[in-house]
C-alpha cells in the first residue's frame, strides 16, 4: 500500500512523454476556449457593478443586457465556461502523463470539446432570453440540463480509461481525479434534477445548498488540487514533501466536503440539526485544508527563491495562501454568530470571489503560464506583461476581497440595527465603487495576458514559418531568472 | 484500501456522497413527506383575488387584453408565469425569500419563516434567495399598491430614491400605466407574497428611533 509515489511525476516524463500521447492541440483549444468565457464572464460582472453605483449606461435598455440576467451568465461562464474548460484541458495534458496512457479515444475527445461548447453557449443564450432555472450555480436552463448531464458522463469515461487501465500504485492527483469524476456527475445530477422534478420547498433547499457547496468542493477543489499535486513537484523538482499528509488531506475532504451544503442555509426552516451538523463539519474541513496547505508549504521548504524568480511557481503560491485566507475566513463566517451579522451581504459575494478567482483563477493561470510556451513551442512574448497580468490579477483580487468583506460587516450591521433598508444601500457605495475598480485592474490583468498569448502565437508561426522552432529548454526564459 | 482504485471510487467517490445525501438531504424529504405540496391554483386566496381584481380595475385595457377575466384559474396561471420572470430576470439573486428568527428581522419583515409556507408549486426549486441588496420579499404582499409596482418596476429610483435596482420596461407597452401580461404576472407575483398569513399585508412597524423618541404618541 505504501506507493512510491514521487516516481509517477519524476521531471523527465514530462518532458520526454511520446509525442501521441497527449492530444496538444486541444489543450490549447480548451485554454483559449476558457479565456474566452472568462471574458464573457467578465462582462457579466461589469455591468452588475455599474448597475450597481448607478453608472450603467444602459439600464432599463436592452432587455438581452438586463444586469440581473448577466449576474447569472457572470457566475455560470466561470463555472461552466472558464473553469470547466481550463480543467479539461489541464487533465489532457496531466492524465496521460500520470498514466503513461493515452484518453479512451480522441474522436471522442474531440466531439466532447464541441458538445461542451454547444452546452456552455446554450447555458449562455438561455439565460439572457430569460430562461433561466431557479438553482444557484444551476441556472442552466431546464432543457439543457440533461445534455451536461451526458456530457459529464463522456468526460469521466473518457478521462477513466486510462486510470483504469493503469497498473501499478496511483499518484494523489489521481485519487483526487478519479473522486471528482464521479462527484462531479451525482453532483449535477442531485442538484439539477432532485428539485426541479422530485421534492420542493425546504428539503429541495436543503439539496440546492449541497449542491453549490458539491459544485465547489466535490468539483473544482478536487480537480484543482489534484493539479497541484502534479505541476508544483514537477515545477520544483522534487517530490511532495508527505505521503502520510497527502492521504489525510484526500480523505478529509472525501468525508467532510460533501456534508456541509446546508450552511449555506443557516436559519432557514431547514432543521436545526442538520444546521448544526454542516457547520461542524466546515469547520473540520479547516484543518484539513491545513494539513493539505503544510504538506506544500514543506514542499516549498528550501527552495524558497522559486516563489520570487518562477512565476508559475508564484502563481500556484499566492493561490494556496489566498486558499488559507479564505478557508480560515469561512470557519468564522460559518458560525451562527457570524451569519447573524454577514448573511446575505457582500461579505459573502467577497468570499466567493476570492474563492474562485484568487485560488482556482490563479492556479489556473498558473498552470496556463507554463503550458503556453510548450502548447506554442515558443517562450513567452514578454515577460513584462506576464509580470503585469500576475500583478494586476492578485492585488485586484485582494483589494476586491477585502473591500467586499468589510462591505459585508457594514451592511449586516445597518440591518441589524434597524436603520432604513436605504441606509444600507447608500452605506455600500463607496464599497461598490471600490470593488467596480478593483474588477477593472483584474480585467486589465487579464487583457495584458491575452495581448500576450497573442503576440506569442504569432511568434510562434513566424518561428514555424522560418523552420526554427524553439528549443524546449528556453521556455522559461521569460519568467524564470535561472 | 486507500490508496487502490476501488477504495477511492467506492468509498470516496460513491460512498461518502451517499452518506452526505442521506444525512442531510433524505433526512428532511422524510421528515417533510407528509406536507402535501399545494398546487398554484390552492394558493388563490381572497387576498391574491383583490390585488387580482385591484389590477383589473386600475389597467382595465391591459389587463383584458393580456389576462382576460379576474377569476381564479387566470390567477393561478399568473402566479405561475410571475414566478417564471421572477426567476428569469434574476430577481432571487437580489432579494431573499425568508425571514430569520435572528437579527431584528421578524421586526423589520413579519413572522419568522416556516417550512409549510413553502409546500407549494411556487416555491419549487425553492427560492430562498442567496443575496440582499435589495430587502426580502417573503412578507412583500399587500404593503404596497399595484400602481407603486408598476412605476416602482419602471423606473425603480422614482420611487425608492437611491434604489440601484434595474429598471424593467419591458414589462410595459410603453408607459408606467400599461403593464404587459410580464408586469401583470410579476407585481401579482409579488403581491402573492405572504398572502397565506394572518399579518398579511405586514405593514413596517419600525419607527426610527430619533423619531420615536421625539413623538409622545409612539
Amino acid at each position: 500500500m505504501n506507493s512510491d509515489h514521487s516516481k509517477s511525476v519524476s521531471p523527465d516524463a514530462e518532458a520526454d512523454a511520446p509525442v501521441e500521447l497527449v492530444e496538444e492541440r486541444l489543450v490549447l483549444w480548451y485554454f483559449l476556449a476558457s479565456l474566452g468565457y472568462l471574458f464573457v464572464s467578465f462582462t457579466g460582472g461589469l455591468i452588475m457593478s455599474l448597475q450597481l453605483v448607478h453608472w450603467n449606461p444602459h439600464d432599463g435598455f436592452i432587455e438581452y443586457l438586463s444586469p440581473g440576467r448577466w449576474r447569472m451568465i457572470h457566475t455560470n461562464a466561470i463555472a461552466y465556461g472558464f473553469i470547466a474548460n481550463a480543467f479539461l484541458g489541464a487533465l489532457h495534458w496531466a492524465i496521460p502523463r500520470l498514466t503513461l496512457k493515452p484518453v479512451l479515444s480522441r474522436p471522442l475527445s474531440y466531439f466532447i470539446f464541441a458538445a461542451w461548447q454547444v452546452v456552455v453557449l446554450s447555458t449562455a443564450v438561455g439565460i439572457i432570453m430569460g430562461q433561466a432555472q431557479a438553482v444557484e450555480w444551476g441556472e442552466t436552463p431546464v432543457w439543457i440540463d440533461p445534455l451536461a448531464q451526458i456530457g459529464l458522463l463522456l468526460v469521466a469515461i473518457n478521462f477513466m480509461a486510462p486510470i483504469i487501465q493503469m497498473k501499478g500504485p496511483m499518484y494523489v492527483s489521481l485519487w483526487y481525479f478519479m473522486a471528482a469524476f464521479v462527484w462531479t456527475f451525482l453532483t449535477y445530477a442531485m442538484g439539477n434534477f432532485i428539485p426541479q422534478y422530485f421534492v420542493g420547498g425546504t428539503s429541495a433547499g436543503a439539496i440546492q445548498g449541497l449542491f453549490i457547496h458539491d459544485l465547489v468542493g466535490l468539483f473544482v477543489t478536487p480537480l484543482a488540487w489534484g493539479l497541484m499535486y502534479y505541476f508544483v513537484p514537477i515545477l520544483l523538482q522534487k517530490p511532495i514533501w508527505s505521503h502520510g499528509l497527502s492521504l489525510v488531506g484526500f480523505w478529509g475532504l472525501a468525508f467532510f466536503y460533501p456534508l456541509q451544503g446546508i450552511h449555506h442555509f443557516l436559519y432557514t426552516p431547514i432543521p436545526m440539526f442538520l444546521q448544526y451538523g454542516a457547520i461542524v463539519s466546515t469547520v473540520a474541513i479547516e484543518f484539513v485544508v491545513t494539513t493539505v496547505i503544510i504538506n506544500f508549504f514543506g514542499t516549498l521548504w528550501g527552495n524558497g527563491k522559486a516563489f520570487f524568480t518562477n512565476l508559475p511557481i508564484r502563481w500556484f503560491y499566492t493561490g494556496m495562501v489566498f486558499y488559507f485566507l479564505t478557508c480560515l475566513q469561512c470557519s468564522f463566517q460559518v458560525s451562527l454568530t457570524f451569519q447573524k451579522v454577514i448573511h446575505f451581504s457582500d461579505w459573502v459575494v467577497g468570499h466567493a470571489h476570492l474563492v474562485m478567482f484568487g485560488v482556482f483563477g490563479l492556479w489556473f493561470f498558473g498552470m496556463m503560464t507554463y503550458l503556453f510556451p510548450r502548447l506554442y513551442r515558443q517562450p513567452w512574448y514578454s515577460k513584462n506583461l506576464a509580470e503585469w497580468h500576475y500583478w494586476l490579477s492578485a492585488v485586484g483580487i485582494l483589494v476586491m476581497a477585502a473591500d467586499l468583506t468589510l462591505a459585508g460587516l457594514f451592511q449586516g450591521f445597518y440591518w441589524v440595527s434597524m436603520q432604513p433598508w436605504d441606509a444600507s444601500v447608500n452605506a455600500s457605495q463607496p464599497f461598490w465603487i471600490i470593488r467596480l475598480f478593483a474588477g477593472l485592474a483584474i480585467i486589465s490583468g487579464q487583457i495584458c495576458f491575452a495581448v500576450n498569448i497573442y503576440k506569442t502565437w504569432q511568434a510562434s508561426r513566424a518561428a514555424a514559418l522560418a523552420g526554427a522552432s524553439a528549443h524546449p529548454s528556453t521556455y522559461n526564459a521569460a519568467w524564470s531568472a535561472t | 484500501m486507500f490508496e487502490n482504485k476501488s477504495g477511492i471510487l467506492l468509498i470516496g467517490g460513491l460512498g461518502f456522497f451517499l452518506f452526505a445525501f442521506v444525512s442531510n438531504a433524505l433526512v428532511p424529504i422524510l421528515m417533510y413527506r407528509h406536507l402535501p405540496e399545494k398546487t398554484a391554483e390552492q394558493l388563490v386566496t381572497q387576498n391574491v383575488l383583490y390585488q387580482f381584481e385591484d389590477l383589473r380595475l386600475r389597467y382595465p385595457e391591459q389587463f383584458e387584453k393580456y389576462v382576460g377575466e379576474a377569476n381564479e384559474q387566470n390567477a393561478a396561471d399568473m402566479l405561475r408565469l410571475g414566478r417564471r420572470v421572477y426567476v428569469g430576470e434574476a430577481c432571487w439573486h437580489c432579494h431573499s425569500q425568508f425571514v430569520r428568527p435572528v437579527s431584528n428581522e421578524s421586526r423589520r419583515w413579519g413572522p419568522v419563516s416556516e417550512t409549510p409556507e413553502y409546500q407549494n408549486e411556487l416555491q419549487r426549486p425553492v427560492l430562498f434567495g442567496t443575496r440582499r441588496v435589495g430587502p426580502d420579499l417573503s412578507r412583500e404582499g399587500g404593503r404596497r399598491g399595484n400602481d407603486w409596482h408598476t412605476v416602482h418596476f419602471f423606473n425603480p429610483s422614482s420611487v425608492s430614491t437611491g434604489s440601484p435596482m434595474p429598471k424593467y420596461p419591458w414589462f410595459f407597452d410603453g408607459s408606467p400605466d400599461k403593464p404587459n401580461k410580464r408586469g401583470l404576472a410579476l407585481i401579482l407575483y409579488v403581491q402573492w407574497l405572504g398572502s397565506w398569513l394572518d399579518s398579511y399585508p405586514m405593514y413596517e412597524k419600525y419607527v426610527p428611533i430619533n423619531e420615536s423618541m421625539s413623538n409622545p404618541l409612539e
